[in-house]
């Protein structure tokens, strides 16, 4: 009897996760549009498109131990794939993007050309991140470079994308990034009924993130990854090779960084160098630390909650903000290495330290 | 344990196929026009006894060492405006936000002004990339921002006031100048953004009118310090002039390496667009004898100017010095005043259409709104840096030349050209 009671308890502890996506779906599809003006959840919007990409974070790092420093680079691939989608939509039937007549001479790229069509736009979202990631993933993990040389080398990738993207002005637009959009696949982007549909997409895509890597931590393969993380020679011994198992979730977190910039795009208006250079990069990374990196829902959280910080210290503090947030960073760096979403875990563990 | 797994796993379907109906069918509104749509009602309070203005400069990251001297200056027109009535009677209540140097945010704290704050104007901004990531967004929600740096042109927008130069109240009139001295070959080096390529564009195809060679171009990307190789090219190439389009801390590392190469102001002096009296000091005696094309220098000999400097000294420290783009926002803030009070209303369109010829006695000298392109007519001035880092006017339009943000008025100029 007890034997069961205790199968049955284990199985619903396993959904706990679903039960917390499912309120934090709740809060996100029903609550926060019902509550916000329209500027602040435009700005929740942009935070849930940091969050989707830490969701990815979450998986290649804190499951899979990969420091991955230039996530930007995806987030910037999906970003620019839609923009360019956005500028073609906005320029009308063979028209060309305002910035190319005014800084060229008014001819355009062929590699622009096929980011008319809707349906490519969506899937070179999807698949373009997705070969970039195989194909560096490939050469980075088949040679086993791993630990600090991986972090450095993905950092590396964010600042050359960024300087590429900073010296091809009549190409990409350069250090002014794509802006002045005006539909969204057809749909007004200044009508605020699109505005929020815009919303509820990217809360949705982070809602349906979210339970991708819920089903991937408790799947054989997240099994694998997590003892990858932690004795990758084992795996080796085990016969399974751990460069395929780390290419997967890199993969993985690669697409989903795309999709992050693919929606903020539309709702943030603009995206620039600025949004996928080292420094945003590092901004990603931050969020998922911040949130607990190993967590389900520490990286999402922890990415909306910097993103709200960045907004809120510097609205009340417009000189000094940079500072509060640099603090709250050491604070929990300091008290909590494994982020905020392990408070309850460490106060568990302090009370029962503190009884024995 | 498989089992679970699986139905795990069709759950997870299930959940992802209703999130994705439950998201598209978000209603959407599609209607066939495509772009903002300018009656936004305002929501801009002007019942009290103040009026509130943004202010949205970067206090933070890269752009925050210029771009403070900007918020400076706006508080210290708002402070004597304050002090001698306010706006229509009403006293400024400034809302100040940070946009971090950042294009996306100076986008989101514009939204956050005029949508939130319910501002009568915004004033600031500072690189291209800001204006442009601003503009859609001032333009949707029929707001006013006031721009106060010299800038590429080729905009001209009905929500924004230009009050730094455009191209031919800078970069022609400098032409004109090197014209004037005989200057037969030229040699640019700009930072790799919008303003330089642009600028370099238009000095390519003036060049080509006046007669005078281009030996060479070089571009480093905006806060890259290390001219070392692109100097070695300006050694190799001799060229009468260097025309610098650099922006920001780079143009340190620029007269830098130009200095340590041998190159000198009698040999091969420069003209520059974007070193002022902020950034001179920086440099010290290495760009004595160098020159730069401005519309106004702390040096210029007006009333107002006296007053300005006095003012700013004052509130700030004796030490401070006053530049260019930060007697251009000093002056869109009395130019609003001037066009509110004419047009006796705080609304964007009223103040639009008050706006044409409107002037104003600025410490450059007298300015005057185009109600056409919003820009103003401004007076060019070339200085040549003194031993004190300070600027010694050499040359003048001697009368303000009218804004031109196209370029219409100069058959030379073909903007589909290379």
């Amino acid at each position: 009897m007890t034997s069961r009671t205790k199968v049955r308890d284990t199985r619903l502890r396993g959904y706990a996760p679903l039960v917390a996506i499912a309120l934090l779906a709740v809060l996100l599809l029903v609550v926060a549009p019902a509550t916000l003006s329209q500027f602040r959840l435009n700005s929740l919007g942009k935070y849930l498109c940091w969050a989707i990409a830490a969701v990815g974070i979450g998986l290649a790092w804190g499951r899979g131990g990969m420091l991955v420093m230039g996530q930007g680079v995806f987030f910037g691939l999906g970003g620019y794939a839609m923009a360019m989608h956005l500028k073609l939509e906005a320029a009308g039937p063979g028209g060309v993007p305002d910035f190319m007549v005014l800084y060229g001479d008014g001819t355009m790229p062929a590699f622009w050309e096929p980011f008319r069509s809707g349906p490519f736009t969506l899937a070179a979202i999807v698949l373009l991140p997705a070969a970039v990631a195989t194909a560096l993933g490939w050469l980075i993990f088949k040679r086993k470079v791993k630990g600090a040389y991986f972090a450095i080398l993905t950092q590396a990738m964010a600042v050359v994308f960024a300087t590429l993207l900073i010296a091809t002005i009549k190409e990409t637009g350069g250090f002014n990034g794509l802006n002045q959009f005006t539909t969204f696949f057809g749909y007004n982007l200044y009508d605020p009924v699109n505005k929020q549909m815009v919303y509820s997409i990217a809360a949705g895509a982070l809602i349906g993130c979210l339970v991708v890597a819920w089903q991937l931590y408790r799947s054989r393969f997240g099994e694998l990854l997590v003892a990858t993380r932690d004795a990758e020679e084992r795996v080796r011994f085990l016969g399974h090779d751990p460069a395929n198992i780390k290419l997967v979730a890199f993969v993985v977190a690669a697409v989903m960084a795309s999709i992050g910039g693919a929606l903020f795009a539309p709702i943030a208006g603009i995206i620039s160098p600025s949004d996928v250079d080292a420094t945003a990069s590092i901004f990603l990374i931050a969020g998922v630390a911040l949130g607990g990196r190993a967590l389900l829902l520490g990286p999402a959280l922890g990415a909306i909650t910097v993103g709200f910080g960045r907004t809120y210290l510097s609205e009340q503090f417009p000189t000094q903000w940079t500072y509060f947030l640099g603090l709250l960073f050491v604070l929990v760096i300091l008290l909590l290495p494994r982020g905020v979403g392990d408070l309850p875990r460490a106060l568990r563990a302090g009370l029962r330290g503190r009884s024995a | 344990m498989f089992t679970n797994r699986a139905r795990g796993r069709a759950l997870a379907g299930a959940t992802i196929a209703t999130l994705t109906v439950f998201s598209l069918a978000a209603c959407g509104n599609k209607s066939d026009d495509g772009g903002p749509s300018a009656a936004t009602s305002s929501c801009v309070d002007t019942s009290g006894d103040t009026i509130k203005l943004g202010f949205l400069n970067s206090t933070s990251g890269a752009m925050s060492i210029s771009e403070q001297t900007v918020r400076d200056s706006l508080g210290l027109a708002m402070e004597e405006i304050n002090a001698d009535g306010g706006i229509l009677g009403k006293q400024i209540e400034a809302v100040e936000e940070d946009g971090a140097s950042d294009p996306a945010i100076f986008a989101e704290k514009m939204e956050k002004l005029l949508t939130g704050d319910c501002v009568a104007a915004v004033f600031g901004g500072w690189t291209s990339a800001s204006r442009k990531a601003m503009l859609p967004v001032v333009e949707a929600n029929n707001g006013l921002l006031f721009y106060p740096v010299q800038y590429e042109g080729l905009e001209a927008s009905e929500n924004i006031y230009y009050t730094g130069a455009t191209t031919n109240q800078q970069i022609i009139p400098a032409m004109d100048f090197l014209a004037s001295e005989g200057v037969e070959t030229l040699f640019l080096a700009g930072s790799d953004y919008v303003f330089p390529r642009t600028a370099n564009k238009i000095i390519k195809q003036y060049a080509a009118e006046l007669g005078i060679e281009i030996v060479g171009e070089e571009y480093v990307p905006l806060d890259d310090d290390d001219w070392t190789t692109q100097v070695a090219k300006i050694v190799k190439a001799k060229p009468d002039f260097v025309f610098n389009t650099i922006n920001g801390s780079s143009n340190v590392g620029f007269i830098k390496a130009y200095y340590e190469q041998g190159l000198t102001a009698e040999t091969t002096p420069i003209i520059s667009v974007s070193i002022a009296e902020e950034e001179a000091p920086a440099m010290g005696h290495s760009v004595t004898g160098q020159y730069a094309a401005w519309n106004y220098f702390q040096s210029v000999d007006t009333p107002a100017n006296a007053a300005f400097i006095e003012a700013f000294q004052s509130k700030y420290g004796a030490n401070r010095p006053t530049s260019d783009p930060m007697e251009a926002a000093y002056t869109s803030l009395y130019l609003y005043k001037a066009i509110v009070e004419k047009a006796g209303s705080f609304d964007v369109d009223e103040v639009n259409a008050a706006s044409d010829g409107v002037s104003f006695e600025a410490p450059e000298g007298t300015v005057t709104i185009d109600g056409d392109n919003h820009h103003i007519a401004k007076t060019a001035l070339i200085g040549q840096i003194n031993e004190d880092n300070q600027f010694d006017v050499v040359w003048s339009s001697e009368t303000p030349i009218e804004p031109d943000p196209f370029l219409e008025g100069y058959a030379w100029w073909d903007p589909a050209a290379e």
